[in-house]
Parts: structure tokens; C-alpha cells; sequence
């Protein structure tokens, strides 16, 4: 015997605008710095220095790095609004009202997850009306594929935010990730360049970075081009976030992290 | 055949350090009941409690609230079931009606057939005029009310009250008292633990003591207390003696100069003891308990 679907749903929703009305309450820490932050980029290596570069894979510099700063902006704010909020509810022992209450464990998880999805995909949007300041005329070749991997790349990396939450311990705990990992794979992920103006070593040691998919196949679907397989990206995507997702309700269930 | 609230037998936590914090407890508390857990730091109930809130995973044994296993029918199981946790455990930056909403929320009430209860629950715990404050800024007497609206919004038919009035001044732990009675008079089912033993005394129907992981004692709150064999007076004299009287049948001693102190078994009568005092010339000019008459039972118990 179980709890009606419905109510289920209507837990699932308190958590879910729960998770959205805190990061909109805290709005200059949450969306205002990535739009900061990304328009500075766009002056200085777009504007600035992006006209001494030239084009990059047949397109304008500042063009190019469009959809990776978006990607950029998308995994840190998904990544840090889950792993902070989470880490947050634990600190303040306020776990123990979802814990306590009757819902199911995977509608705790979705609610965390759809609040990193609804800030990563927010942020993206921002920093994609920002771009256009920038380069008015640029235009999305395939919208489907674009709106797809922005949101199959805030889940994935929401779900890493929850995992780093659940086993940390201290403050310091849910920054060494972002700090030492994500931001420089980020940085090396294709962001602000193509693989192919590297020698052919660290080319074929950036294909072991796993931000090179997200990053490219994003750019695949903003302007066409991609220095990797798309198909094998959105695979390789959905089976991390599958991997990730049961590893979450594993550990939800067992306990760890967030049971004595 | 009677209704259980709750049923906990061979319950078992073993924590990851190696403390066997329960040893087997098994329990039983009737439905409509006003039950006291009582025992000293580290003797179990957290553990107890948080097991039953599903926060502590147990080692072994089963529990029951309201026939609904927390193994096979979790779910059900919480819905029915209201938590007061010792330590504060709500967001402090959002504000009191938005805590108090989510909650409902948590347990599959809409917004707004969760309005007009949110509003009643805040006006019958005085905190209606603070529902825009920031939980946070709220005094320790409010946040424990906070507490109490949070574990109530969903009406459930069991109620834990882990310490409620910790750190409480006396008219506040007077109000709650009165607000308790007056829930468990309309059917909710109620556990506390606490360490102010007045308060269990006065409010208790059932007791369960436990220590070092296992019940010690389990019985009414009457039944404990009948067997109570003695009782400590403080005898506030008149005059000033230099040493204790010596009396057939009562032990006195003397704390200061005016005060004397004794215990009188169930079996004598104080009034003989004010008859001989009268005979050697000592006058009392008042009396009262030497302490909490639960208070001894509890330490003889727990000394066993």
C-alpha cells in the first residue's frame, strides 16, 4: 500500500518550487554573475581580442565561443545550485522534514534535479541573450538538438551536484569538485577552442575529457559544427545520467549521507 | 481488540562505531494514549524515535505505527505519523508561513486546502503575527512552536515530541502543556521524551524508562508512583536547632540551622512526626517535598 500518485506529485511540486523559489530569493548570488561574468569574456576575447584571432572552424571568434561559454555557464550554475542547495539542507538539518515525510526517495532526487535543471537552463538563456549584444545575428541551426543536449547536460550535472552533496561533510567539501575538476576540464573542454589546432598528443588526450562532448555536441546543435560524434556524445550523456541516477537512489536508500 | 499506535519489538541499532545503542526494546503504545520516554543521555530514545521517523536506519526488529510496518508500508506508515526533533531542523531563512506550507506540501497537501490550516495552526500557536518573519529571527520559544506546527499541519494520529520545552521559559512550557492535552483529548496519540520529569508526571498516562538500550520499566505513570515507598519533606523550623532531634521511626537530619530534613515512609504518618516534634519543642513554621517525587523513582530505577 502506497501513497496516491497525486499527492506524490504535489510533493514532488512543493520540493521542485521550493528548490526554484530559493535560488530566484537569492537571484544577485545565482543569475546575475554568470550574465556578469560571460559578458566580460565576450568583451575581451570577443570584441577585444577575438578580431586579432580570426575564425575558428569558418566561424568568427566570438561566434564560436557562444555556445561553449553557454555550456560553461549552464554546468557550474546546474552543478552548484544542487550540490550547494542539498549540502545546504543537511547543514541545516532541514533533511530530516523530507526525510521524515512520506515521499518516495526518486521524487526527493527529481525535485533537487529539476531545481538544478530549472537554474542551469535559466542561465543558459541569459547568457545566450547576453551573447546576442554581442553578435546580434546569430542563429541557431538546430533548435531540437540545442534545447536537448541544454537539458540533458543540466541533469547530469545536477545529478553530480547531488552525489558530491550527499557524501560531503563541510563546506570545503562541496567546492574542491567545481574548484579543481569541473572548472578545469571546463577550461580545456573545447570551450574557447577547436581540438584540431592541437598537436595530434593532446588531441587525442582532450578526446578523454568528457566536457569536449557536452560542449561540442551543444555546438553542433548553435551552429552545425563538432569536433566529435554526436551520436556517441548523446549516448555517452544518457548513460552517465542513468549511471548517475541509480547511484543517487542507491545511496538515498541505503542512507548514506544523510541517514545515522 | 486493541488498537496499537505503535508496536516496536526486538528493535536493535548497532551504530557503524560499534555502539549497541538499543539492546532488543520492544514496545508497545496504545492508541489515544499521552506515553512518557524517559531516560538518561545516551540511554536510547534519539536513537528510538529516530528510527521510528526513519532518520536512523535500525540493525533489526520490526515497528509498527498503526499496524503499518515502516519496512513494507513506509510510506504509509510517515503519513500518519508527526515528528518534534530535539534539534531544529527547518530552513532559517524562509519564513515562517512558507515553512509551514512546504511542510503540508511534503505530505501531499495542495496550496490551498493547505491555506486555511496553516493559518489556524499559526493562531492557535501565537505565531500568526510573526508568519512574515524570517524563521531565523525568531526568539527559541517561537522556533519551538515553529517546530510543533511543522510536525502538526498534516494531522497525524501519532505525535513524538523529542524535548519540546528544552531551553523554555515556564509560561510557554505551561502553554504547550495545555495545547498537548488538548490534542491528545482530541485523539492524537502522544510520545514525549523529555528531561523535566514534572512535565511527564503531569502529563502522562503510560511510562517507559530506558537505559543502557533497554526498557526498564513500562507501566502507568499510577502504578509507578504507588511504588514509591518513601517521600523527603524539608521542614522549615521556627527556631534555630543545634543539632537534629532524634525521633523513633524517622530519620531527621539537619541541612542548616532552620532546616530539617526527612523521609517518611508510606507506612507512617507525618502527623506523628509533628506531634513528637511539638512534644521536644520544635515548631514548623512550613514544609514542602524534598524533590520531584518521579525524579527519585527515576534515579532508583535507572541505579538498578
Amino acid at each position: 500500500m502506497n501513497i496516491t500518485n497525486k499527492k506524490i506529485l504535489i510533493t514532488l511540486w512543493t520540493l521542485t518550487s521550493k528548490e526554484i523559489r530559493r535560488f530566484m530569493r537569492i537571484w544577485i548570488q545565482t543569475l546575475v554573475p554568470p550574465a556578469v561574468t560571460m559578458s566580460l569574456y565576450f568583451v575581451i576575447f570577443g570584441s577585444l581580442i577575438g578580431p586579432r584571432i580570426g575564425e575558428m572552424d569558418g566561424f568568427d571568434y566570438v561566434q564560436f565561443m557562444i555556445p561553449g561559454l553557454i555550456m560553461m555557464s549552464v554546468i557550474t550554475n546546474s552543478y552548484a545550485n544542487v550540490v550547494s542547495s542539498f549540502y545546504g539542507v543537511k547543514f541545516q538539518k532541514s533533511i530530516e522534514e523530507l526525510l521524515i515525510s512520506p515521499m518516495p526517495h526518486w521524487a526527493i532526487l527529481l525535485g533537487f534535479i529539476l531545481g538544478g535543471v530549472s537554474r542551469g537552463v535559466l542561465v543558459g538563456i541569459i547568457v545566450f541573450c547576453v551573447s546576442l549584444i554581442f553578435y546580434p545575428e546569430f542563429e541557431i541551426v538546430n533548435l531540437g538538438l540545442t534545447l536537448l543536449v541544454l537539458v540533458l547536460t543540466a541533469v547530469l550535472f545536477s545529478l553530480m551536484g547531488f552525489i558530491n552533496a550527499i557524501f560531503a561533510d563541510s563546506f570545503d567539501d562541496i567546492s574542491v569538485i567545481p574548484t579543481f575538476v569541473l572548472t578545469p576540464l571546463i577550461y580545456l573542454g573545447g570551450v574557447f577552442y577547436s581540438i584540431n589546432i592541437l598537436p595530434e598528443f593532446w588531441r587525442q588526450v582532450s578526446m578523454a575529457n568528457p566536457m569536449l562532448y557536452v560542449v561540442n555536441t551543444f555546438r553542433e546543435g548553435m551552429l552545425g559544427i563538432s569536433d566529435v560524434s554526436i551520436s556517441f556524445s548523446l549516448t555517452m550523456i544518457s548513460i552517465f545520467i542513468f549511471i548517475f541516477t541509480s547511484l543517487s537512489l542507491y545511496l538515498l536508500h541505503k542512507g548514506i549521507g544523510t541517514r545515522e | 481488540m486493541e488498537n496499537f499506535a505503535l508496536e516496536i519489538s526486538n528493535l536493535r541499532k548497532i551504530y557503524s562505531g560499534g555502539t549497541e545503542a538499543l539492546k532488543g526494546i520492544s514496545l508497545k503504545v496504545k492508541e489515544g494514549d499521552f506515553y512518557a520516554l524517559l531516560g538518561p543521555n545516551g540511554a536510547g530514545k534519539s536513537s528510538t524515535i529516530g528510527i521510528i521517523g526513519t532518520l536512523v536506519t535500525k540493525t533489526s526488529g520490526t515497528v509498527k505505527i498503526f499496524n503499518h510496518d515502516i519496512d513494507h508500508n513506509v510510506s504509509i506508515a510517515k503519513s500518519v505519523l508527526g515528528v518534534v526533533s530535539q534539534e531544529l531542523n527547518f530552513s532559517q531563512f524562509e519564513k515562517v508561513i512558507d515553512i509551514v506550507t512546504t511542510q503540508a506540501g511534503f505530505y501531499g497537501i495542495t496550496k490551498s486546502v493547505a491555506k486555511p490550516k496553516v493559518k489556524m495552526m499559526l493562531q492557535r500557536l501565537g505565531l500568526w503575527d510573526k508568519r512574515n518573519d524570517q524563521a531565523r529571527t525568531l526568539s527559541g520559544g517561537y522556533k519551538r512552536r515553529l517546530m510543533i506546527a511543522k510536525a502538526l499541519i498534516h494531522e497525524p494520529k501519532l505525535l513524538i515530541l523529542d524535548e519540546p520545552t528544552a531551553g523554555v521559559d515556564i509560561e510557554l512550557r505551561r502553554e504547550m502543556w495545555d495545547f498537548l492535552k488538548e490534542i491528545n483529548n482530541n485523539g492524537t496519540t502522544i510520545i514525549l521524551t523529555t528531561h523535566y520529569l514534572e512535565e511527564a508526571e503531569q502529563l502522562c498516562r503510560n511510562i517507559g524508562i530506558i537505559d543502557h538500550g533497554e526498557i526498564v520499566v513500562d507501566t502507568s505513570m499510577k502504578d509507578l508512583l504507588r511504588r514509591l515507598d518513601v517521600q523527603g519533606f524539608v521542614l522549615d523550623l521556627e527556631e534555630p536547632l543545634d543539632e537534629a532531634p532524634i525521633i523513633d521511626g524517622f530519620e531527621l537530619r539537619l541541612e542548616d540551622s532552620l532546616t530539617l530534613v526527612t523521609a517518611v515512609s508510606k507506612d507512617s504518618s507525618i502527623n506523628s512526626l509533628f506531634s513528637e516534634l511539638n512534644k521536644i519543642g520544635v515548631n514548623v513554621k512550613s514544609m514542602r517535598n524534598e524533590s520531584n517525587r518521579l525524579e527519585e523513582l527515576f534515579i532508583e530505577m535507572i541505579k538498578k
